[in-house]
């Protein structure tokens, strides 16, 4: 089990396929799978023990991923818009290794004591080797690590988790089927390619046979016009991307060859999906939802899910638009108390996950998996009576006020409900009597007018007095990351160290 | 032999290679077009020839299972022999397609 044998699996069942880039000139699967051969040899001819990806999504890496795995060394995509300090931190772990990056970001790698080359140069490169017959396939043992991701770290210091071969490809070979996709389908990825979905999309499409674009960048007009004129049929983005879509003006927002689109990676606001499955009803959309340690996905709310939860009169099959449907077959999910006993459905508790797909390690910190193999995900939910699962935020951001926990999603949930919010999050902020105290900050809808004491009476109608925010903040955004993950500690700094402007 | 998932198995007749995905934890006898297979670690130029009455065939890609035996094999490099496990070929299971979330 290694994921180079996808990669000849697609040459031998469609090599002759653009399995990247445009209909004319991307990269068939064959094409592809030389290139990789290639860059393995001079990833060997080098001696790295990695090879350090710090650019944005293009051509160069999925030759990079499968290169590195011929070579029989893992590969590590980096966020390529870290800071210098953080870069060098991260790269002190990785002495010896082959990097690629973007010129303005070389002078960081050589300050590592790294060699770099521009992705365009190293796809050349392989090309030349590919040309001479020169490659190399030297596939490492099942448990030997594919690739190393760095957690986003929104409440933590960030930890390398290492995926290893069997993971990413058991995976795999547990939610697709080999070359299930038609020629005339093609897969938008707007995911950086330091982000774990980035790395299984790579996997699956090319598994399935479907054509992968990419976008380096991403705004609402450049998506659109990318996704009409590559004949996009599967795209995926994170939430906050199809916010701006969908707030976007003056757009023309018609996608008539888009079949699915998939998002994750933080949650999703109600009205933002509801709105996009109005303006688009033939789409198909798909929520999933998963952890950098669990090779991706471990729950799907699929397009039939998201159409019954619109049209249903029932309030707990709506309820379930803001779920993350139900567990893929092959994981098996817990939600258990603080003690770590298993809970029954309905009562909300730590989410708990078990899986061949599941990675058993990070890098220097050991194993986050308990002794009957469950990961800990350190995100708060429950389960409704049919198995639903409903992800309701991190522990780490729960709000202890005096003798009561709170998660803040409930309250966010009501918040981005008010038709003047666009977007929101709730924080506990250290208070002297209670030990937290619930604040929040929004973000208006565009052109809107909040007053912070009638949202707050708003809350209070719909929740307990003690769950509505004591101060609510109006900020022109919320700090997220580049994968739109809000930054919770930058909030309460924000909150907490800002003079309090006095209301007139 | 015990089968392990993620072990790959290679035919000693032709070029038919399996990876499994299912095993039962017993040990199962693996044959292709009659012969047996081995782990692909092991596994030379095929040397025996396949009996010519259990040519089925293999396709890339598909799984072959059997419930019972709680088997499932998935095709990695097709060749002409039938898969059988324990005396009973393995047939094409039916895709069950994910909603595609990546």
């Amino acid at each position: 089990m290694n994921v180079t044998i996808l990669l000849d699996m697609a040459a031998d069942g469609f090599g002759d396929r653009i399995v990247a880039g445009s209909r004319d000139g991307g990269l068939t699967a064959s094409r592809l799978r030389a290139l990789a051969t290639g860059a393995a040899r001079r990833i060997r001819e080098s001696g790295a023990e990695a090879v350090v990806h710090l650019a944005a999504n293009g051509p160069a890496f999925p030759v990079a991923m499968f290169a590195a795995a011929f070579a029989g060394v893992p590969l590590v995509p980096v966020n390529y818009r870290l800071g210098d300090e953080q870069l060098g931190r991260l790269l002190a772990g990785h002495p010896n290794a082959f990097g690629i990056a973007e010129e303005d970001r070389h002078d960081a790698l050589k300050g590592a004591g790294l060699p770099a080359r521009t992705p365009e140069e190293f796809v050349r490169d392989a090309g030349e080797a590919a040309d001479h017959g020169e490659e190399e396939d030297v596939r490492s043992e099942p448990d030997a690590t594919a690739v190393l991701i760095y957690t986003s770290g929104t409440t933590s210091e960030p930890k390398g988790v290492l995926l290893r071969h069997h993971n990413l490809v058991s995976y795999v070979l547990g939610t697709v089927e080999f070359a299930s996709a038609g020629e005339d389908e093609a897969a938008l990825m707007s995911v950086p390619p330091y982000h774990i979905a980035a790395v299984s999309n790579v996997l699956t499409n090319l598994y399935a046979g479907r054509r992968c674009v990419t976008l380096p960048s991403f705004t609402p007009h450049a998506w659109l016009e990318l996704v009409r004129k590559e004949g996009v049929t599967n795209a995926m983005v994170v939430p906050t991307m199809l916010a701006r879509i969908m707030d976007a003006p003056d757009l023309d927002r018609s996608v008539p060859g888009l079949r699915s689109l998939a998002y994750g990676g933080a949650r999703m606001p109600p009205r933002v999906i509801e709105r996009a499955l109005r303006e688009w009803p033939h789409v198909d959309f798909v929520n999933a939802y998963g952890l950098t340690e669990t090779s991706s996905t471990i729950a799907v709310l699929g397009p039939d899910d998201h159409r019954a939860a619109l049209a249903s009169g029932d309030p707990r099959v709506r309820a379930r638009i803001g779920s993350a449907g139900r567990p893929v077959p092959a994981v098996e999910l817990e939600i258990r108390d603080e003690g770590g006993r298993p809970l029954p459905p309905g009562e909300r508790g730590r989410i708990w996950v078990r899986g061949e797909q599941v990675a058993g390690e990070y890098a220097g910190h050991g194993s986050p998996v308990d002794e009957r193999g469950f990961l800990d995900t350190r995100d708060q939910g429950r389960l409704d009576d049919e198995g639903y699962l409903f992800v309701e935020g991190r522990v780490d951001d729960t709000i202890i006020r005096g003798a009561e926990n709170i998660a803040p999603a409930e309250i966010e949930d009501v918040l981005l409900r008010h038709p003047g919010v666009a977007d929101a999050a709730v924080v506990g902020v250290p208070d002297e009597e209670w030990g937290q105290r619930v604040e929040a900050v929004v973000v208006p809808a565009s052109g809107g007018d909040l007053d912070p004491e009638e949202l707050r009476g708003y809350v209070r109608e719909r929740l307990r007095g003690s769950k509505t925010p004591d101060r609510i903040a109006c900020w022109p955004e919320l700090p997220r990351t580049a994968t739109g993950k809000v930054v919770k500690r930058d909030i309460v700094t924000g909150l907490t160290s800002a003079p309090v402007v006095p209301r007139g | 032999m015990r089968l392990r998932p993620g072990q790959q198995v290679a035919s000693t007749v032709d070029g038919t290679r399996m990876i499994v995905v299912r095993a039962p934890a017993a040990e199962v006898e693996l044959r292709c077009g009659g012969a047996p297979m081995v782990d692909a670690g092991q596994a030379a130029a095929p040397t025996a020839t396949a009996d010519p009455a259990l040519r089925d065939g293999t396709r890339l890609g598909k799984r072959y299972a059997d419930e019972d035996l709680g088997i499932e094999l998935l095709c990695t490099k097709p060749g002409d022999g039938t898969v059988e496990a324990n005396g009973v070929a393995l047939r094409i299971k039916a895709a069950k397609p994910l909603p595609a979330s990546d």
